[in-house]
Parts: C-alpha cells; structure tokens; sequence
C-alpha cells in the first residue's frame, strides 16, 4: 500500500508536504477572517437596531 | 439573470451562500480521490522513477496559479471598464489564493527539478516568469494594504495586474513555444498524442478538478469576506457622523 520512494522520498514528501500545507494555511486563514467579519458584522448591525 | 446582476453585492452573497456548500463538498470530494488515488496507487514513471508522484500537486497548484492571475486580469478589467465593485473584491479576494498556490508550485518545482535535472532553480524562461507572477501577486497584495481608499486602491491595483498579466501569459506559453529552457513541455494537451499515459492523466484531472473547486470555495469564502468588511466600514463611518 505504502509506495516504495526510494531516493526520492525527500523530493515527494517534502513537495506534496509544502504543497498541502500551504494550501491548509490559506484555507485556515480565509475561514478564520470569515468568521471574525461574520461575527463583527453581526454585533455591529445588532448595535445599530437598537439604537 | 444576467451576469451584470451579479455584481449586486446583496444578489451576490445570497447566491455564493446557497451554492458555497455544494463546492465545498465537491472539493473534499475530488481532493481526496485525487490525491489518494495519486500518491498511492500510481505506477512509478520508467525514467522519472517515484519522484513523478510530485506531478499530481505541482500541475494542478501552477496550473491554478496561472489562471487565477487570468481570472484577477478579467476582473481587474471589468472594474476599470463597468465599476462593480463586486469584481475589484474578487480580484482581491482571489490575489492570497494566488500567491500561496504559486508558492507552492515553485517550491513542489524546486524539489522536483533537483531529482529530474540536478538543480533545484535555473533562470529558465518559463520558470523566471513563474517568479515574476508570484512576485506581482505580493506586489499587488501589498498595494492594497497600502491605499486607504478603497476605489483608488482598486484602480491602482487593476494597473498592476493588467501589467503583470504579461508574466502570466508568458508562464502558461513559455512550456510551449520557449524551446531554450530546461522546463519540459506542457503535461496536458488538448491533443491526445502528446497527453502523458491514462494511469497518470486520470488522477491528475481528478486532482485538478479539486483544486479548482478549493479555489473557488476559498474565492467566494473570501470575496463574501471582503463584501461584509465595506458593510462592517461603511457601518462604523455612519456611527461617526
């Protein structure tokens, strides 16, 4: 099941690593600041109803 | 609906939610299929060895790398041209997604270079215009952070990528026509005699079918983002006055 990487272990793993955990930080990233706006923007306009 | 209606930012955030869940999941979907199927279960290349494997995340991330600039360029140009403001945030929201997938294609390429040609970076053409790209994605994500007012900062930045899309293009036809370097041909072809085998094509399309569908649920995440950030602004200057 495990490919057999040979001489190339530290080429493969260390580009498909790089690879996905660039992709998870930004992805971590977009959803954390979604969420924060989310949040600000929802208690600002509860803010401006009851004013 | 035309696509002008679009540009509504109301109109906009009510579609991108209802369809935001579906792309999602057809990420998750192909991503997983893709790269499994990609890293375990493919045969090793008879002259590349195991290192091939690298090919179903290099491919996809500078494939995207390259069309996420095009889709900035249209959107840079329907701002300049029509003023919906909804385009000048995708191209904003788009511009990180961008940088951090080129990132990780001259990094997964670095790696890979080092095992096919002996070195991990030459000032190859295409490879040099790759570093270029991603440098005009920072460029362009700091002129946005450094232009307060949003309208001139969209402007700014639409100039800048417009200029930049020139390196875009050279990277996405510089592995076609650009005969000097040491970067090998295009691994996709529209003609099938030139594709490479089915046992490597098949996961690769699966994995960039993922990627692409995680590129466009970060983009609307992100431009729906930017959307409540200008409401979040334009709340807070109302409380001023």
């Amino acid at each position: 099941m495990i490919p057999e990487l040979g001489r190339y272990a530290f080429s493969v793993l260390g580009a498909w690593g790089s690879s996905i955990g660039l992709v998870l930080i930004i992805t971590v990233i977009s959803i954390y600041r979604a969420k924060v706006s989310k949040a600000a923007l929802t208690a600002l306009e509860k803010q401006h109803k009851g004013k | 609906m035309s696509i002008w209606e679009l540009a509504n930012p109301v109109r906009f955030m009510r579609l991108s939610g209802r369809v935001l869940p579906y792309v999602s999941v057809l990420t998750i979907v192909f991503l997983s299929v893709g790269l499994v199927w990609g890293f375990f279960f493919t045969p090793d290349d008879f002259r590349q060895g195991a290192s091939v494997k690298i090919i179903y995340v290099h491919v996809p991330l500078a494939f995207l790398a390259i069309n996420i600039y095009f889709m900035m360029f249209v959107t840079s140009l329907i701002w300049l041209i029509r003023r919906h403001h909804v385009s000048a945030l995708a191209a904003k929201a788009a511009a990180p997604i961008g940088a951090f997938f080129t990132l990780a294609a001259l990094i997964s390429g670095a790696l890979w270079g080092s095992t096919t040609w002996g070195t991990y970076w030459q000032w190859d053409p295409t490879l040099t215009s790759f570093l270029i790209m991603f440098i005009f994605y920072i460029g362009y994500i700091a002129l946005w952070g450094s232009v307060d007012e949003p309208d001139k900062a969209a402007d700014l930045t639409s100039i800048l990528c417009l200029i930049g899309s020139v390196f875009a293009i050279l990277s996405r036809y510089a592995v076609n026509f650009w005969s000097q370097g040491i970067h090998q041909g295009a691994s996709l072809s529209l003609d099938k005699e030139e594709n490479i085998s089915n046992v490597f094509w098949l996961p690769l399309v699966t994995v960039m079918t993922g990627v692409f569908f995680l590129f466009l649920t970060l983009l609307l995440i992100r431009t729906r983002t930017e959307i409540r950030n200008r409401r979040i602004t334009a709340l807070q200057a109302r409380e001023v006055l």
